[in-house]
């Protein structure tokens, strides 16, 4: 048993385990057994009761999302799994390491993962600079394919399942599930409408079933030890251990698998070594680029999903991004703007036309020439490109670090007016 | 049903329907710009935003997309919540960002739905302050304008063109708010409902270029509600006329008919009415009656002194040709001026004795012909012959969302509302309902079908029989070989299988034997579903010409033919011919008809466009076109609808009736459309149904007149002042209930004589919902039409078909839309799509004859020897041999056996007819799911 079943086998000083090196790590116990003792119905329920949260950023229940797949007699017979590996979330950088770590290990959850819902066939759904993690998962599902754990009929056992890698040709908003299906089926990458989700009509029009490569990583985990020592994992209110990472002006930036309930303050102090030489901490975005900001003073919150939620931000990637005293915080959310905003698919007026203009004005803010106008025009953006207001999460996930930092940096703007330049810059 | 409350009102409103539709519905206010009443939501421009309440205890609500939001009943709604008017202004103030400000010189400013709606949503003054996103527009070819600077991305164009229509060639391109609409390389755009853009753009980036050309604001336009003359279908449209000359035609809402689209030939063919072709004075060939034949010997007339030599020629025995591309009353002067035994109709012998089977079958109970909506309905769809996207291509529209059905039972099975666009499209993929598709040569319907069959007529007959005898054992039907009988079975299967089978065909190939063999499968059909159903099998029949089956009703119970006209004037045993807007050369071989000229008897044409044939009148009358004079027109359906004349012609131009009834012409009033239908109603009570067409429009001009002109319609009282600085009188009408002013009723909210949507606050076309009784509902007070035919005939059993020869090489006739069709061929715009005559041939041929790609074949038929330039296709009948005419070559000479031979290639005729070639749109790659 492990402490950390997601990364146990990673090393990045040398080169991932190939099948034979996996095996030999009770690598794919899980599955075999899955194939030979456990009906899907169990599996599910497994995974329903084990408590995984999507690890892509929404924290959704996993089993729970899995359960709305239709089974049965009139359900379709073709189903589709699709692993999103299109890591584009701003200081995110948490899947590379397990595809390019342990490739294997995100096999043999996909092969969990489609066993359970009855698809034969899914793909990986990968960011296109993964080029790494794109050779290495071709090697790995090749090698699986060799030994019988993929294909038609995996070990005997009536159940076969294909693995497909699909490059992604590259937009933030391919990692939306619906965005991404549209992108896969050589579609314009724009989301979908909700109702009908994916696990009803998906890819092609199938049952879908769209998860995040970390959480599928945590399936042959929970097979393997079962759902108690799963939730020890966890320290507080949820099960698991989840990949942190940190970016940002520390001494040892990096990215770790910690148990769920951690303080943040471990994960920056311990693992990133705390800020570096002559930096003060400032704020934080706890979970990527589309989070809001937390201060110094919430350090000592635990890494869950709801006690970040409590603070007004969320856990998201688990990926934190670290604003120093000594970068200009305008600076740093207008950068994330201006990615948000090329990055909108066009598809909704609000952030099509929204994210643009609250571009203009940081750049306007920037070179010092703003106006006070512009502050409440970027607050009425908060609102305008809110949750609900837009098509997809893209926009509202953009304006958390909008808001947050009018919140928390309100005096770093007014700075700004009217200054003729940066004041950091200055 | 469902009960809601928006806004504290309570509603009784439609549960299948999304909130936005149901808002409209009931007369309210909200804007939107992506959805479409016949295309459903997708949630993308979010300007419908209301409030939703959970119960009478929420306070708070939730902002929801009214387009996206299903009516739950119960439903507590908010428009007017200030967060809901607040969140609306914003998005109409993000749209308006980089939209220029140029509504003054924009061709869509006046009738603009951005316009409307940013009025509606209260932006005024524009805060953004930074560079606006700019774009490069492109030459989209004669029909349509492209302005991508106008563009507020709500996605409808693609939708439209794409999703709705089948075009491939615009799409939307990049991204975030460089997400542009356009072709990917500059060039025309394919699809045959191209025009209908500048209707389904909610502002100017589609606008109509053949409008551009001699433009007018909508208010400045005079208008009448008018049926297009295109083909047999009877689209309703909404022809504008400024200073003498029409500028465009729009749509005019049909609930049964054409609904909200038009196609590119409909659209664009009114410029014929403007051409240098018109006949605008009469023309008395003086020097004919003393033998010389010289031009110039040709005297011009007043209209009096031309009426005189009318009345003066054509004494005695006088034999009258009629015009499916005339008026009913025009037809109906002509009958009656010179008797039933001399009335000859002037279709073509073969069109002749297709639409007498028509007729039969349109009166047979157990048969049923279905309109657009209802073929939109049908789940099964046997195509036979007709091209129908280039003859009735309206048909072919409906015929496409027809194969939809099979995704919105899909979508209702997994409880996803159909308004659900594109949840419905992504859910249902490919799967299409069946549409089997018989035809000489690959079509442009191939892509949505699931069958298609390419074979020659005689070919076509083996399978419809085929399928009968697999339908109804009873079918006396020759053996087949096991390959045929196998696809016969596959497609009967599919017409069991469905609950609305439709048997669609026309008259293109000129063959009662297809005809005969279509109806028997219907009929076999129907045979097979007894105790099942009693309902009636869908079949129709697509008709060439606006009036094919008005004309041939008329003639109905008389043996008469053209070719026994023909041979009467070319013995002369008449005094004299008349030959209503007319050319005979399109109607029979060249060599009768040059006999028949020979005969010399005097010769009065009547008609609107000089042509090949009233050349050779010794008087040409000068008609008025369809959009100068009142008329009514029998459609597919045997639907008669009323057309009122848009502006009066100029003298001395008359509607031909006018010229034809012999009453003094000279006086005024000249007789009215009206006078004519109701004498000849009362007279015949095969035709009593065309009295309640008039009474329709009796209790319409009963009160007072309803004005052409638009409120606002401006400069009357200049518009003259170069000739007089006097005020010009009105025009009169007595013939209408519309005057041609801009007083009387106005039609705010009665739609029965509606030619333009107009409500307060709703300029745009999308004001029509103003006058629907719901969305998508029929029209408050509309006018649909009367049938004329009823199902009085009695249940046929089968008709035996004639075996036709497969051995000679006998060629199937091409059909184009653009250029395809006489009158819309004079259209400036459309001869920039259309092409010459040209042959169609297989490779297999190709090689034989060692002709290449655009080279060029000798056709040798009788006495005939033409050189046409060779379309090489993957997809024709095999043996088969396509011509296309072009109004030029003589079909009827060439539907002989044919010889063909190489013709040596000159390579500036190659670059020529490959020029020629670019405008048609074929591709071969479309070929239905289980290919031919």
């Amino acid at each position: 048993m492990s402490e950390r079943p997601l990364t146990r086998n990673i090393d990045m000083s040398r080169e991932p385990y190939d099948l034979l090196q996996y095996r030999q790590a009770q690598g794919y116990e899980a599955v075999l057994r899955m194939l030979r003792e456990h009906s899907p119905a169990d599996v599910l329920e497994m995974v329903k009761n084990s408590g995984l949260k999507g690890r892509g950023g929404a924290g959704f229940p996993t089993g729970l999302k899995w359960s709305f797949v239709p089974t049965g007699e009139h359900a379709p017979k073709t189903k589709y799994l699709v692993v999103n590996a299109d890591e584009m979330e701003p200081g995110t950088f948490k899947d590379r390491l397990l595809m390019e770590g342990d490739p294997h290990l995100l096999i043999e959850g996909m092969i969990i993962a489609a066993y359970t819902i009855q698809a034969s066939t899914a793909f990986i759904f990968l960011r296109g600079e993964y080029l790494r993690a794109e050779k290495l998962l071709r090697q790995a599902i090749a090698e699986a394919g060799a030994a019988g754990l993929l294909g038609p009929n995996i070990q005997g056992s009536g159940f076969g399942l294909d693995i497909i890698v699909h490059t992604s040709a590259g937009r933030y908003i391919c990692g939306e599930e619906t965005a991404l299906l549209n992108a896969l089926e050589g579609k314009r990458a724009n989301p979908r409408a909700k109702p009908p989700f994916p696990q009803v009509s998906g890819l092609w029009g199938k049952p879908t079933i769209v998860n995040n490569v970390e959480t599928i990583c945590n399936l042959p985990g929970i097979l393997r030890y079962g759902i108690d020592w799963y939730k020890s994992l966890g320290k507080g209110s949820d099960a698991g251990t989840k990949l942190c990472g940190v970016s940002g002006r520390v001494k040892n930036p990096g990215c770790w698998e910690l148990p769920l309930g951690t303080p943040i303050r471990e994960l920056l102090e311990e693992r990133a070594g705390g800020m570096s030489e002559g930096y003060t901490l400032r704020a934080f975005l706890p979970g990527g680029g589309s989070t809001d900001f937390l201060l110094p003073e919430h350090l000592d919150l635990t890494l869950d999903y709801d006690v970040i939620g409590k603070a007004g931000s969320r856990l998201a990637t688990g990926t934190m991004i670290v604003l120093d005293d000594r970068t200009c915080p305008v600076g740093m959310v207008g950068n994330l703007m201006r990615f948000f905003s090329h990055e909108s698919c066009g598809w909704c007026t609000p952030c099509r036309d929204g994210l643009p203009w609250v571009d203009a004005i940081f750049q306007r803010l920037e070179r010092g020439e703003g106006r006070q106008e512009d502050l409440s025009i970027l607050e009425e953006h908060l609102n305008y490109l809110g949750p609900g207001r837009t098509f997809c999460a893209l926009a509202p996930g953009a304006m958390a670090p909008l808001g947050s930092a009018l919140r928390h940096f309100r005096e770093d703007f007014e700075a700004h007016i009217g200054s003729g330049a940066c004041p950091w810059q200055r | 049903m469902a009960k809601i409350s928006i806004d504290g009102i309570q509603y009784e409103v439609n549960a299948a329907n999304n909130l936005l539709q149901e808002c409209l519905s009931q007369g309210l206010d909200l804007p939107y710009f992506c959805w479409h009443p016949c295309m459903g939501s997708v949630g993308a421009c979010r300007q419908c935003a209301v409030k939703q309440y959970r119960d009478a205890d929420d306070t708070k609500g939730t902002l929801v997309m009214a387009c996206m939001t299903p009516i739950t009943d119960g439903g507590i709604y908010s428009i007017q919540d200030s967060q809901a008017v607040d969140f609306r202004s914003h998005v109409i103030e993000s749209l308006m960002i980089s939209h220029p400000h140029d509504c003054p010189v924009c061709e869509e400013g006046g009738e603009c739905h951005l316009q409307d709606m940013t009025q509606m949503s209260g932006h005024n003054y524009r805060r953004y302050d930074f560079q606006k996103v700019t774009h490069r527009n492109q030459n989209l070819g004669p029909f349509l304008n492209h302005e991508m600077n106008r563009c507020i991305a709500c996605y409808r164009c693609v939708r439209f063109y794409g999703d709705y229509a089948g075009g491939s060639d615009l799409v939307a391109l990049a991204s975030h708010h460089h997400v542009y609409f356009g072709r990917h390389e500059e060039g025309t755009l394919e699809n045959e409902f191209s025009g209908n853009l500048v209707e389904v753009c909610p502002t100017g980036v589609f606008t109509d270029k053949t409008f551009s050309a001699h433009y007018s604001r909508k208010w400045d336009l005079q208008t009448a509600p008018s049926i297009c003359s295109g083909c047999g279908v009877g689209c309703n449209t909404s022809p504008g006329e400024r200073y003498g000359s029409l500028r465009r035609i729009v749509n005019r809402y049909h609930h049964d008919i054409n609904g909200y689209f038009l196609c590119d030939r409909g659209r664009f063919g009114y410029d014929a009415n403007n051409s240098p072709q018109r006949v605008t004075e009469p023309v008395f060939a003086q020097a004919r009656i003393n033998g010389n034949s010289e031009a110039s010997a040709h005297k011009s007339m007043t209209a009096l002194e031309a009426a005189r030599q009318f009345e003066a020629m054509t004494g005695g025995e006088v034999i009258g040709i009629g015009s499916p591309r005339a008026s009913l009353e025009s037809n109906i002067a002509l009958l009656q001026r010179v008797g039933a035994e001399n009335f000859y109709p002037g279709l073509s012998d073969g069109e002749l004795a297709c639409v007498r089977e028509v007729l039969l079958l349109l009166r047979e109970p157990g048969l049923h012909c279905p309109d657009i909506r209802g073929l939109e309905q049908c789940d099964c769809v046997l195509l036979v012959d007709e091209d129908l996207s280039n003859t009735s291509a309206r048909m072919a529209l409906a015929l496409r969302q027809a194969t939809r059905n099979a995704a919105t039972a899909m979508a209702t099975a997994a409880r996803i509302p159909p308004w659900q666009d594109a949840a419905v499209r992504e859910l249902a993929q490919h799967e299409r309902s069946p549409l089997i598709i018989l035809s000489p040569q690959g079509t442009r319907l191939d892509d949505v079908a699931s069958d298609t069959f390419l074979g020659t007529v005689a070919q076509q007959i083996r399978l419809l029989n085929a399928i009968s005898r697999c339908l109804d054992p009873h079918f006396d039907a020759p053996v087949e070989s096991p390959e045929l009988v196998a696809r016969a079975e596959t497609i009967a299967g599919a017409l069991v299988q469905a609950t609305r089978p439709c048997l669609v065909s026309g008259i293109s190939a000129q063959s009662p034997a297809l005809i005969q063999a279509t109806a028997n499968v219907a009929r076999a059909l129907r045979i097979r579903r007894k105790g099942e159903t009693e309902s009636p099998v869908d079949l129709c029949f697509a008709m060439p010409e606006a009036n094919t089956l008005g004309l041939a009703l008329l003639a109905e119970g008389s043996a008469n033919t053209l070719s026994a006209a023909l041979s009467r004037l070319a013995q002369g045993k008449a005094d004299a011919a008349i030959v209503l807007e007319n050319d005979l050369f399109r109607r029979a071989p060249a060599a009768q008809v040059n006999a028949a000229l020979a005969g010399q008897l005097p010769l009065v044409v009547l008609d609107h466009l000089h042509n090949a044939f009233n050349a050779h009148a010794r008087l040409l009358l000068p008609a008025a076109s369809p959009a100068e004079s009142n008329g009514s027109w029998v459609n597919y359906e045997a639907r008669a609808q009323s057309a009122y004349r848009v502006f009066a012609p100029k003298e001395p131009l008359r509607a031909s009736y006018e010229w034809l009834t012999p009453a003094d012409p000279v006086q005024l009033p000249l007789i009215g459309s009206e006078e004519i239908l109701a004498q000849f109603a009362s007279a015949h009570p095969g035709f009593a149904a065309l009295r309640k067409l008039l009474t329709q429009r009796e209790g319409l001009s009963a009160v007072m007149k309803s004005p052409r002109q638009l409120p606002r319609y401006s400069g009357r009282t200049a518009m003259q002042a170069d000739k007089h600085v006097h005020e010009y009188r009105q025009t009169l009408d007595p013939q209408s209930p519309l005057s041609f002013s801009m007083e009387g009723v106005p039609l705010q909210k009665d739609s029965s004589l509606l030619s333009v949507a107009w409500a307060p606050g709703w300029n745009s076309n999308q004001a029509i919902s103003k006058f629907q009784q719901e969305i998508n509902g029929e029209l408050q007070q509309g006018c649909k039409g009367v049938h004329l035919l009823t199902r009085d005939g009695v249940d046929a059993s089968y008709t035996q078909t004639a075996q036709l020869s497969e051995k000679t090489l006998s060629p199937y006739f091409i059909s184009h839309l653009f250029g395809g069709e006489e009158i819309s061929a004079e259209a400036a715009a459309i001869q920039a799509r259309a092409s010459g005559p040209y042959a169609c041939i297989d490779d297999k041929r190709a090689r034989e004859l060692g002709v290449n790609q655009h080279g060029r074949i000798a056709v040798h038929a009788g006495e005939l020897s033409v050189t046409l330039p060779v379309l090489i296709r993957q997809r024709i009948a095999p043996g088969g041999i396509g011509i296309y005419c072009a109004g030029e070559l003589d079909r009827f000479t060439l539907a002989q056996e044919l010889r063909v031979e190489a013709v040596a290639e000159e390579p500036d005729m190659l670059l020529r007819s490959r020029e020629m070639f670019r405008h048609l749109l074929i591709n071969d790659s479309w070929q239905g799911r289980n290919g031919a």
